[in-house]
């Protein structure tokens, strides 16, 4: 009873020093929700409005109708007609255009006479991705152009011979928002929260009150206690309002369950709340315990699978990411809110993280006392 | 005390105690140099979208010579690790695991159908949690069936017909290899985490600790406060990106099309905006919590997000667009990209560089006038 009060009082200390001043109130409410919008709206993959210009040396009905689809689709959108090579290859050079269709002069020849007409596509290898994307839009155009080309007389073979038929599951239309703001939570939430960790230990270090706190009647848990609850409240409540915010803002559907949610969340914003008290641990002053907050976020972030695909890392770099905390977690709320997981199936997330917690936090607190400035 | 110039003495005094500091202090030698090398190590190898060795789950009902004939196409791309699956309930089951990205099933029947020329159909299922990852096999997907599709034609096994038939040309980057463009970005990234971060902190942290007021009662004048904190750090940021440029170009094979000059001196410009962003958010929080979270918030992750790096920014909404343009990271993703993959293109170059000068004179100039203001009221 008189631990619980103790480490109440310090909550109580802990919660007023990030609320007392009012830049550090705006810092850990305002910046997790501009971000959200802003990154929401920002980290697609999907294409809109490619900016694209027409070099036609052809000027047959055939490539004009082939390039009317192109202006008729919401992926692209015309910028202006070439007349020569030279100008395909600066309007490119420049970043007018992302990329240039090309019809040869003997394009309509060629379909005439029954063979396959020659589109070129000339594509800014700048941004291979968005290269990629747009070369699949591209094709998608020219099957569907192929399809309704009206089939040569007396032949009956339908174009194209093989047909697939395609269907993805848990996102139908592939929309990349939802496989980005579905984990958008995870992300922003562990910034805070390895902010304030990394500076509740560090900050008392730089004016010398730690020394004071750990004469005092606390015992190491105890202070543990009471440096990781608010950064845990603080984690916990952004991570949950911007779950809340992908499905009611982004219509992101949420398809697992609830149970599933909070337990991914509270495990995976103790296993942070544990690396930053680590590091904060480990620092004698506010710089270095900041600067080691940077060093982890970057490459957990970046390693994450958060926008690049865990899946194309060489081998030992995939073993080495299942230390971070941050790849479960976006694996855990992608399985939740796409696939329809419970907490079972997202038991294989739950106890690496519940591992690196158990690790991270009596670690932090050893370092309490056996690191002294 | 008539001089309104900067003093020699007193500037190298002041750099003395800067560099002095960032010596004794492991953490800021730790994040200029040992970062920029350890950072572009993993996210070279970490960073690709370019999916390879994808697992499938085959489902091959048919057994007919053309059936297998396809099945086998997927064996031999590159993109491709085909898992035999028995039945189509199983590779469903296993999509669901997250076990495998897709199902290919070539259904009973297809033999047929394709030897009596009708149409034959070929069933995709797609694990579309993570989108672009599954566009893009997608892509693959339909391009070893009409690779196939074009090999019996050629074979004159199926009937000639006229259509449309696409040939790309990616420019800069021939192979499509995703690191190509990443590295560069990276180095944006990298070096906005040395000048922003690192300098958001240094005149906060003067404040926090009350050294500042010391300083002030000094004769030291603001140009040379100004100048002392940035020298030292675009020293590191300029080797941290040295370093970098070196790692990319020899063990990831970034080609480097532009001149090297034209590099260091727009990194120059780019490193002097944002070392003005750090300075301007350090001389107005006086905070280092504060500086450190608005650091983030207006330097890191505009950086990865706003940037271009990764994401298009003109499939952005308009709003979106506009706020980019604030981010002096957008300009040098521009620069660097064009710099590496297409080469000296002065019509993409100079506008970048010219805002990136306009930045780095007005947030340093900002810094400049606050820092002017010396002790502020109680």
């Amino acid at each position: 009873m008189k631990a619980l009060r103790r480490i109440l009082t310090l909550v109580v200390k802990e919660f007023v020093v990030v609320m007392r001043d009012p830049k550090s109130r705006f810092v850990v409410i305002a910046p997790p929700i501009i971000q959200f919008f802003v990154f929401g709206y920002a980290a697609t993959f999907d294409l809109t409005d490619v900016r694209y210009a027409v070099l036609d040396a052809s000027r047959t009905p055939a490539s004009r109708s082939l390039l009317a689809r192109f202006e008729g689709s919401p992926h692209f959108q015309q910028v202006g007609e070439l007349r020569s090579e030279a100008e395909a290859r600066r309007a490119i050079d420049r970043q007018e255009v992302r990329l240039v269709l090309h019809v040869p002069s003997d394009f309509g020849e060629d379909l005439l006479a029954g063979r396959p007409g020659r589109l070129q596509v000339l594509l800014d290898g700048r941004n291979s991705n968005v290269a990629a994307i747009a070369m699949g839009y591209v094709d998608g155009i020219v099957q569907a152009y192929n399809a309704a080309l009206p089939p040569p007389p007396g032949e009956g073979l339908p174009y194209p011979a093989i047909q697939l038929a395609e269907r993805a599951w848990f996102n139908e239309n592939l929309e990349s928002r939802w496989t980005i703001v579905s984990s958008l939570g995870g992300i922003i939430s562990m910034v805070v929260v390895v902010i304030l960790a990394s500076l509740s230990v560090a900050r008392e270090r730089e004016f010398g009150t730690f020394d004071q706190l750990l004469v005092s009647p606390f015992r190491p848990w105890e202070i543990l206690i009471g440096k990781s609850l608010p950064s845990l409240a603080f984690g916990l409540l952004d991570a949950l309002l911007l779950s809340a915010g992908a499905v009611l803002w982004f219509g992101v559907p949420f398809r697992g369950s609830i149970p599933a949610l909070l337990a991914a969340l509270s495990a995976f914003v103790i296993a942070i709340v544990g690396i930053g008290l680590f590091i904060s641990a480990i620092s004698t002053t506010l710089q270095q315990a900041l600067l080691g907050a940077f060093i982890f976020v970057m490459p957990a972030v970046i390693l994450s699978g958060f926008t690049t695909p865990i899946q194309n890392m060489p081998e030992w770099l995939q073993t080495l990411t299942l230390a971070n905390p941050m790849r479960h977690v976006i694996s855990a709320l992608r399985q939740i809110f796409l696939v329809g997981a419970d907490t079972a199936a997202v038991w294989p997330q739950l106890w690496p993280l519940v591992v690196i917690a158990g690790l991270t936090l009596p670690g932090a607190a050893w370092m309490f006392r056996h690191r002294t400035t | 005390m008539g001089d309104r110039g900067i003093s020699r003495m007193r500037l190298s005094g002041f750099l003395r105690k800067e560099v002095r500091q960032i010596l004794r202090d492991p953490s800021s030698i730790l994040l200029g140099i040992v970062m920029p090398v350890v950072l572009l190590f993993l996210f070279g190898y970490g960073v690709s979208l370019d999916p390879q060795a994808v697992p499938v789950a085959l489902v091959v009902e048919d057994r007919g010579p053309p059936a297998r004939d396809l099945a086998a196409r997927f064996a031999l791309s590159r993109y491709f690790t085909p898992v035999p699956a028995p039945t189509m309930a199983q590779a469903e089951a296993w999509v669901r695991k997250g076990r495998i990205d897709g199902v290919v099933r070539i259904r009973w029947g297809f033999s047929a159908e394709v030897l009596a020329e009708r149409r034959a159909t070929v069933q995709l299922v797609l694990n579309g949690v993570d989108a672009n990852r599954a566009r893009l096999i997608q892509n693959y997907v339909r391009g070893v069936v009409a690779t196939w599709e074009e090999m019996r034609r050629v074979q004159g096994r199926e009937s000639p017909r006229a259509r449309v038939a696409v040939d790309h040309r990616i420019w800069f980057n021939d192979a499509g290899d995703s690191r190509h463009f990443l590295v560069p970005g990276l180095l944006t990234l990298i070096m906005t985490l040395i000048g922003t971060l690192l300098t958001a902190l240094v005149i906060a942290r003067e404040w926090e600790r009350g050294t500042m007021e010391a300083i002030l009662a000094t004769p030291l004048r603001t140009d040379e406060l100004l100048l002392g904190k940035v020298i030292p750090y675009f020293g590191l940021g300029m080797t941290g990106m040295a370093l970098s440029v070196v790692l990319g170009v020899t063990l990831f094979d970034v080609p480097l099309r532009g001149s090297l000059l034209l590099l260091v001196a727009l990194s120059a410009l780019f490193l002097l905006a944002a070392l003005g962003l750090g300075l301007m958010i350090s001389a107005f929080t006086r905070v280092q919590f504060v500086a450190a979270q608005i650091s983030v918030v207006a330097g890191f992750l505009p950086a990865f997000f706003l940037s271009g790096l990764l994401f298009d920014l003109q499939s952005t909404p308009p709003f979106i667009r506009a706020v980019s343009h604030l981010v002096p990271a957008r300009y040098f993703v521009t620069i660097s990209q064009t710099l590496f993959l297409a080469g000296n293109v002065w019509d993409v170059l100079l506008p970048s560089a010219g805002t990136l000068a306009v930045m780095a004179v007005v947030f340093l100039g900002l810094a400049r006038r606050r820092l002017a203001k010396r002790v502020p009221p109680p």
